[in-house]
């Protein structure tokens, strides 16, 4: 092999170069470590979801450190999925990352009964003017383990359906007040114009559980479909599961919004904010952010109601994103003061203070229904977001019994595994990679191996 | 190598030739700069979108012309970049060192005959390249939580120099390979230790190969992201970690995105262009030997 | 070729001195070799080790011995064999596509280009973009349905509102990887060009040869063993692929994109099963140590190549 032709005393030119790396990466360290600049005392490292109502926390952090001096909060903010990811995993290897979680009515009663969690109840009793009986009362219950709370919520939420008033009038349209989804898919398809960027209904479709499977959860109830029989035999392959996955697949695909196989709430929120949807059903919270003139186009230009049903009397889930505080923390007194402002009704009152009335964490304490200043700004909605939530019940979901409890969810440690993974089947049938039937036999698959642990544990 | 060379290189054309040789030319210019801005320009739709207002960067119609802003540049600092990229630097830094002070020796040693199975040694090296680092994260996960280093800066450091070391060793391997014999030959000679073998003959023959071989680490180690994701959380949280969780937690926000995307891949760039040279040179090396 | 060091060794006197000059030689190895060992084999004896126990992370004290009962799971698991196509496919696509352009770049640009140092530093941008940054671009600005630039460009191809990562998930995967990895491939190629015999060519030049017999015959089997190179080390890199897949398509839809990384990962920290997860890990590696071992031994000659000396 040849040698090459270079010149062996000239090392300059790659040295310098090295240099200029290292010294730009360092340069890069300085600044950086200016920016994160000093402060003593202890930290309180939070993990939270993405979500604007935690956006909204981030700003107003400064207010409680002002009042606890000597205690700082560090955020970790990620999208719902890696959030949940990364949360569970430092909880169940009890790695002490984190000292306050972002947590929901799905993990609670699970990690509480595993021991991760620390029990809140007496602290939240004690804890003056915190008043853990003014937590709606659907919500709290949802939180607890053996009478006992293990979270407490930063929000809550049902889900309704969402429509544009002025559109509908536009077409002389009228929205039933209790819509069933034959209606709904009738109006969709009236108003679908692609050609002027407006799909007739936004619906999620997003992999992951807490996306795709909640709206679709609910519409498989209420068709009568359910995950398990009372004896814990997977039944996704039942007509009506069928019939209802068939039917949201349908409707997205056909009057749904463009990108729907990767449309979570976050991008159905921004379609239908930016006016590009004529219908949108999903969480009671997807409100506030409509109603706020700083991030919505369409303003006062919405109807809300009741989610729509097929079978069962009542549809729409419900869901909370809670604080809880594992037991690896070595602070807990610390943590507890964080977690108790930002669950107080004063905070609540602070967001409305500084940052407008209608951004309020909603759905998580009665006491917020009953503030004059809310009442103005979420006059459109406040009613309609109370009622989706107390009309959910968790432990009767469909029309027929089930072994579990959880109405966009099923209460056990494997859902997180089998909804992720039945969510992508669906996800991709909802992009038309598969078909119906295929995504559902898949999932069926994933269901019955879960169910078989169940069945040979006894458990139920 | 430089265009004063490549042009020596080139055949003297005949005379006759000249004029088509010139259309050629301008034909190849025009091509290669095609591509190349082909290849180029989401970078640059990226560091165009970076300085637009959100209202300028959701349209329809792409727009090229606008008002500049700094606006999303404010926002991204304000947003933490800062503590990320002075931890990147970090991990990137003492991990390069770290990777050098370990495969200097070791290329060394495999870059001269008396080791033996020296092939099996090198095999080895890049055998752990191969193997999928995601297959040992839980040993590494509980391993790293046992010692009470998850979400420390360090952990990535020692992590990052594991990653980059078989290629480095591979790399710096063949440029000892080029240290001349002769050289090697009168020192041993005169009498010369393996250290000041090392130091005194091969060191600086073989420095422009080191630098290279840095310039490799710092890229692989400054973009890393899966240990980054799994392993830190806050006080370690590396630019790509944060980019995940910066960008999404303000919505699907493009300008604020691309200027985010723009900070974190700015040093990289940056060093990568200066030293393009030694990339050329570094990658391919083990070609030749 | 001779080594210096087979004149050297036996210089020594003795059994113990070429022994004592054996360690000599062989101690500078030694600090690299244990740190690899310690960092990067421990862990896998580790995951061997949890390949045959039963452990939910999410079922606290669910820790026992189950034997081979993970690897049954495997050889019946269709979504490993899915994952494990999407790799095949993922890699050698990225791969070879990749090196096909570079190549094609790499002789452009050794023709008289004028700027070429600055095309040049076009072309290698892609490659120096942080990955998980490159990901996000390409998902946002590029392969948007409604604000995406490719839309726009393809526009007068009668392409209208594609939402390309969801109903050409894998393509758009790969277009990324192909995009970050030609310029790679372009700058071994670029050193291999520059390293030929420039004699040699314009021998042929002067026989007469045609520009293109004369590539084949000099040029082409004087890139091989870049070619081979360039391929090797790809391939390493895109087999491990997992940041672009992560933030893109999270491995959907479905599992249309769920590379065996992304599938440890899921199986992993979202499955919580962490002996299944590693009975799982431990079938990749031993898979990619055949692959990798067929590669090295027949198709590469990179290995065997440095025997002589």
């Amino acid at each position: 092999m040849r040698v090459s032709g270079r010149r062996p005393g000239r090392p300059t030119m790659p040295f310098r170069a090295g240099l200029t790396a290292c010294g730009l990466l360092l340069a890069t360290a300085c600044a950086g470590a200016g920016a994160a600049g000093g402060g003593s005392g202890q930290v309180v490292t939070v993990a939270v979801v993405s979500n604007p109502q935690m956006t909204d926390i981030k700003t107003l952090t400064p207010e409680f450190e002002r009042a606890h001096p000597g205690v700082r909060v560090k955020y970790v903010s990620l999208p719902e999925n890696e959030a949940r990811d990364k949360i569970t995993q430092s909880v169940a290897t009890h790695s002490g990352v984190f000292d306050v979680v972002m947590i929901s009515n799905y993990e609670t009663p699970i990690w509480a009964r595993n021991g991760w969690l620390t029990d809140l109840q007496s602290r939240a009793a004690s804890t003056p003017g915190y008043d853990p009986g003014d937590i709606l009362p659907n919500i709290s219950k949802s939180l607890q383990y053996r009478g006992h709370l293990y979270s407490v919520p930063f929000y809550g939420e049902g889900s309704f359906l969402m429509y544009r008033k002025d559109i509908f009038a536009a077409h002389h349209l009228t929205m039933p007040a209790h819509p069933t989804w034959g209606q709904v898919a009738a109006l969709a398809h009236k108003l679908n114009d692609p050609a002027h960027d407006r799909a007739g209904i936004c619906l999620r479709g997003k992999p992951g559980w807490g996306e795709v499977l909640a709206p679709l959860d609910t519409v498989v109830n209420t068709f009568g479909g359910r995950w398990f029989d009372p004896s814990w035999n997977a039944t996704l392959n039942s007509p009506e599961v069928n019939q209802a996955v068939s039917f949201y697949t349908n409707l997205v695909r056909t009057a749904g919004e463009p990108g729907a196989a990767t449309s979570g709430f976050t991008e159905c929120l921004t379609d239908y904010s930016e006016g590009n949807a004529a219908m949108m059903y999903d969480s009671t919270v997807a409100a506030s952010t409509l109603e706020d003139p700083t991030s919505s186009k369409v303003v006062g230009k919405t109807g809300y109601v009741a989610a729509p049903v097929q079978r069962t009397k009542h549809s729409g889930w419900l869901y909370t994103w809670s604080l809880g505080i594992p037991k690896t923390t070595t602070n807990k007194a610390a943590a507890w003061a964080y977690t108790q402002w930002a669950t107080s009704k004063q905070y609540i009152k602070l967001v409305g203070d500084k940052l407008g009335w209608a951004r309020l964490p909603p759905g998580s304490r009665t006491s917020t229904y009953q503030l004059p200043q809310y009442k103005k700004a979420a006059g459109a909605f406040a009613g309609p977001t109370l009622d989706a939530i107390s009309h959910a019940d968790q432990s009767h979901p469909s029309v027929k019994p089930v072994p579990y409890t959880g109405i966009q969810f099923v209460d056990i440690p494997e859902f997180v595994d089998l909804g992720t993974r039945t969510s992508q089947q669906f996800s991709a049938a909802i992009a038309g990679q598969k078909t119906v039937t295929e995504a559902l036999a898949q999932s069926q698959a994933y269901a019955a191996t879960v169910a078989e642990t169940y069945r040979t544990a006894g458990k139920g | 190598m430089t265009a004063a060379q490549a042009e020596t290189a080139a055949p003297a054309a005949p005379a006759v030739r000249k004029r088509s040789g010139a259309a050629a030319r301008t034909g190849w210019t025009i091509l290669a700069w095609l591509v190349g801005l082909v290849f180029f320009f989401p970078v640059l739709w990226m560091v165009l979108t970076s300085f637009k207002q959100e209202r300028d960067a959701y349209t329809t119609t792409p727009r090229v012309v606008f008002t500049p802003t700094l606006d999303q540049y404010r926002a991204v600092f304000s947003g933490g970049i800062g503590t990320a990229a002075a931890n990147s630097a970090i991990a990137t830094v003492f991990s390069t060192l770290l990777v050098l002070l370990l495969a200097v020796p070791a290329a060394y040693a495999l870059s001269i005959r008396p080791v033996k199975r020296w092939r099996d040694g090198l095999f080895f090296f890049i055998g752990t390249k191969m193997l999928p680092i995601v297959a040992a994260i839980v040993p590494i996960f509980l391993a790293i939580r046992n010692l009470g280093a998850l979400d420390n800066v360090w952990s990535m450091v020692v992590l990052y120099a594991a990653m980059n070391l078989p290629i480095a060793v591979w790399m710096l391997r063949s440029f000892f390979l080029e240290v001349p014999r002769e050289t090697l030959e009168a020192a041993r000679l005169d009498g010369a230790g393996v250290r000041q073998e090392l130091t005194e003959v091969m060191l600086p023959v073989v420095a422009p190969g080191v630098a290279a071989t840095a310039l490799i680490c710092v890229i692989f180690s400054w973009n890393e992201f899966f240990f980054a994701l799994n392993l830190t959380a806050t006080r370690a949280a590396t630019v790509p970690f944060f980019l995940v969780g910066f960008i999404t937690s303000e919505g699907p926000y493009w300008a604020q995105l691309a200027a985010a995307t723009t900070l974190a891949s700015l040093p990289v760039l940056l060093a990568g262009w200066i030293a393009q040279k030694q990339l050329v040179r570094g990658l391919s090396m083990g070609a030749i030997k | 070729m001779t080594a210096i060091a087979e004149r050297a060794v036996p210089a020594g006197t003795g059994r113990g001195s070429a022994r004592r000059e054996g360690w000599r030689r062989r101690g500078p190895l030694m600090p690299a070799l244990i740190f690899t060992i310690v960092v990067t084999q421990v862990p896998f004896l580790l995951t061997l080790y949890y390949s045959f126990q039963s452990w939910n992370l999410l079922r606290p004290g669910s820790f026992h011995f189950v034997g081979l009962g993970n690897y049954a799971a495997v050889i019946r698991d269709a979504e490993f064999r899915d994952a494990l196509l999407v790799t095949v496919i993922m890699t050698l696509g990225s791969a070879v596509i990749a090196l096909v352009l570079g190549t094609l770049l790499a002789l452009l640009l050794e023709r008289k280009v004028l700027g070429r140092g600055v095309v040049r530093t076009l072309l290698i941008s892609p490659f120096l973009i942080m990955p998980a940054a490159a990901g996000l671009l390409w998902k946002t600005t590029m392969f948007d349905p409604v604000y995406g630039l490719v839309n726009f460009v393809l526009q007068p191809f009668g392409v209208h509102g594609v939402d390309f990562v969801a109903r050409f998930p894998l393509a758009s995967v790969m277009t990324v990887m192909v995009w970050r990895w030609t310029p790679f491939m372009m700058l071994i190629m670029l050193a291999g060009l520059q390293s030929q015999p420039t004699d040699v060519l314009e021998a042929a030049r002067v026989d007469g040869a045609r520009p293109f017999a004369a590539f084949r015959e000099v040029t082409l089997p004087h890139l091989r063993p870049y070619m081979e190179l360039g391929l090797l080390l790809g391939a390493i890199y895109i087999v491990g692929t997992f940041d672009e897949i992560y933030i893109m398509t999270q491995g959907g839809p479905g599992t249309s994109t769920t590379n065996l990384p992304f599938y440890l990962y899921q199986r992993t920290f979202q499955g919580y099963d962490i002996g299944q997860a590693a009975s799982l890990g431990v079938a990749t590696v031993i898979i990619t140590f055949i692959v990798m071992t067929i590669a090295l031994r027949t198709v590469f000659r990179l290995f065997t190549e440095t025997e002589g000396r």
